[in-house]
């Protein structure tokens, strides 16, 4: 069956990272100068000291659940099959926070803090889409 | 030339109309007439009649949420404006176009300005979420989106740090409604008990349906003029005695302070600049988009403790009677979601005793907090 759910926009700045996303690997830019590594990846400049000198560094994967809801309100009928469903903002060990899903976790089981790691959801040929498990 | 500073604008600039609309009636029927614009224009009548001002004598107009200040302007045949501008329809931008109208008046470009709002979001089908509606395509893959989700994203959190619980937010919901039900103009005017709080849906939990503001169709107007010229028009002027913004602008919607230091940022500004402190403000209105948003900005303010909010909120403080009542018209929740603008209204009326069975007992200081991506302050005052 056809992947209904919105896919990824690749832009021309961030059309790396989705790339390497497919290759099931997690990477953001990572500042030469001054070390920050930021989400979203759709800048060609470091936020925090402006230097333009910056690398796609392979993250640890490894994060924890800053916090996260359950929808249980219809705004995408394409999600409208999963309701309710889980959107956790992940706070990466590297820093940067990004809004994903739990997968291999009962509801009754998310605590905030909980450490997750990476897992790679092939969602359709060109494209995979990053959700975190709890380290167990 | 010296910096001003906030001192130098202490009530220079007063409230001296203020107009809208008849909220419950018109979320109990629908009008193919009805639009944004001529909510305004309707809203914008009512606030010269309460001034007491000739249209004529508005020389700047400053529009929210109304998409062209040009097809507004023509509709109420303003043609030689000294200023004239539209702003998102974004609540945190209320504060701002007070502000913008202020400044333009402290600084001589305007003599009187017309703020107007409209908002026919119940007629056009407005949600606040889902495809279209702006969210990023970072999160929309996961099924993120709305404001509201993200403040649920907060309040989880707040939870988790200070140990509060879902039912703690009740008390906010509650004490909106109990003052919507003295408000012959809110939406929604019956008492709301715990349990009906409780047992309604969830809409992203934890977050409930009496913690979402409405969406519903209505308009503000808000007209402003110097403290000189305000003390020969119809009503006691109200004075902008003093105001300040503080962003936090990150590319989340969902911040790991919950506002509140930007929040206490401007709330510092206000007092130093009035020379007023916590103990003289008498209500407060808070931008409750979602009811955490009361708890964080009363944190942020300076009203208790980070991480105290939750208590503090509690047994009929917040409501008429209590310590600091907050959002006496019904707040977003109950009377109407004008993005600020209601809440605004609302002071000006406390302020000048104007606000019948809801009235605060000799009201001369008034407070606005929002906290949001920008926050802002006001302290509003009479004499």
């Amino acid at each position: 069956m056809a992947y209904e759910k919105p896919l990824p926009q690749p832009t021309a700045i961030d059309a790396p990272y989705w790339e390497y996303l497919r290759r099931h690997e997690l990477r953001l830019p990572r500042c030469q100068d001054c070390g920050h590594i930021f989400f979203p990846p759709n800048k060609v400049h470091c936020p925090r000291c402006l230097s333009d000198r910056l690398e796609w560094e392979k993250l640890s994967g490894r994060g924890r659940v800053w916090s996260w809801v359950v929808f249980h309100q219809r705004y995408f009928a394409s999600f409208a099959n999963d309701i309710p469903y889980v959107v956790a903002f992940i706070q990466l060990e590297e820093g940067p926070r990004l809004m994903s899903t739990l997968v291999e976790c009962g509801r009754d089981e998310i605590r905030c803090d909980m450490p997750v790691e990476v897992v790679y959801d092939d969602v359709t040929p060109e494209f995979t889409i990053p959700k975190f498990r709890p380290i167990r | 030339m010296t910096q001003t500073t906030l001192h130098d604008f202490k009530d220079k600039v007063c409230f001296v109309g203020v107009g809208d609309t008849d909220y419950g009636a018109l979320y109990r029927t629908k009008d193919p007439k009805r639009n944004q614009y001529t909510l305004g224009v309707e809203a914008f009548k009512a606030a010269l009649e309460d001034a007491g001002l000739k249209k004529d004598e508005i020389d700047g107009l400053v529009l929210v949420r109304i998409p062209s200040y040009q097809l507004f302007a023509d509709m109420v045949g303003l043609r030689y404006l000294k200023a004239a501008n539209t702003f998102r329809g974004e609540g945190r931008m209320s504060a701002l176009a007070v502000q913008y109208a202020a400044m333009l008046i402290y600084s001589g470009l305007c003599s009187t300005v017309a703020v107007v709002y409209g908002n026919d979001g119940r007629s056009v089908g407005a949600t606040y979420g889902g495809e279209g509606e702006g969210s990023s395509p970072y999160d929309v893959i996961y099924g993120m989106t709305s404001p509201g989700a993200a403040v649920a994203h907060m309040w989880r959190r707040y939870m988790h740090e200070y140990g509060a619980r879902e039912e703690h937010l009740a008390a906010v919901a509650i004490s909106n409604r109990r003052h919507a039900g003295l408000n012959p103009k809110a939406v929604f005017r019956e008492p709301l008990t715990l349990e009906t709080y409780l047992t309604a849906r969830y809409i992203a939990a934890p977050l409930r349906l009496y913690d979402y503001c409405l969406i519903n169709d209505g308009a503000v107007a808000l007209i402003l003029t110097g403290a000189e010229r305000a003390r020969d028009l119809r009503k006691p002027p109200v004075y902008l005695t003093a105001t300040a913004t503080c962003t936090d602008l990150t590319f989340f919607y969902t911040v790991d302070d919950f506002f509140r230091d930007a929040v206490r940022r401007c709330a510092e500004a206000v007092f130093a600049a009035s020379g007023l402190g916590h103990k003289d403000i008498q209500v407060c209105q808070i931008y409750d988009n979602f009811t955490p948003t009361v708890i964080f900005g009363l944190e942020g303010a300076g009203f208790c403790k980070y991480g105290e909010g939750f208590e503090f909120v509690q047994n009929g403080r917040i409501s008429l009677g209590g310590e600091l009542p907050v959002n006496t018209s019904g707040g977003h929740t109950s009377e109407s979601y004008m993005q600020g603008f209601g809440l605004h209204a609302e002071n000006i009326r406390q302020l000048r005793g104007e606000a019948g069975d809801r009235q605060v007992p000799n009201c001369q200081v008034a407070m606005y907090i929002c906290p949001a991506p920008i926050c802002a302050v006001h302290i509003m005052t009479r004499r």
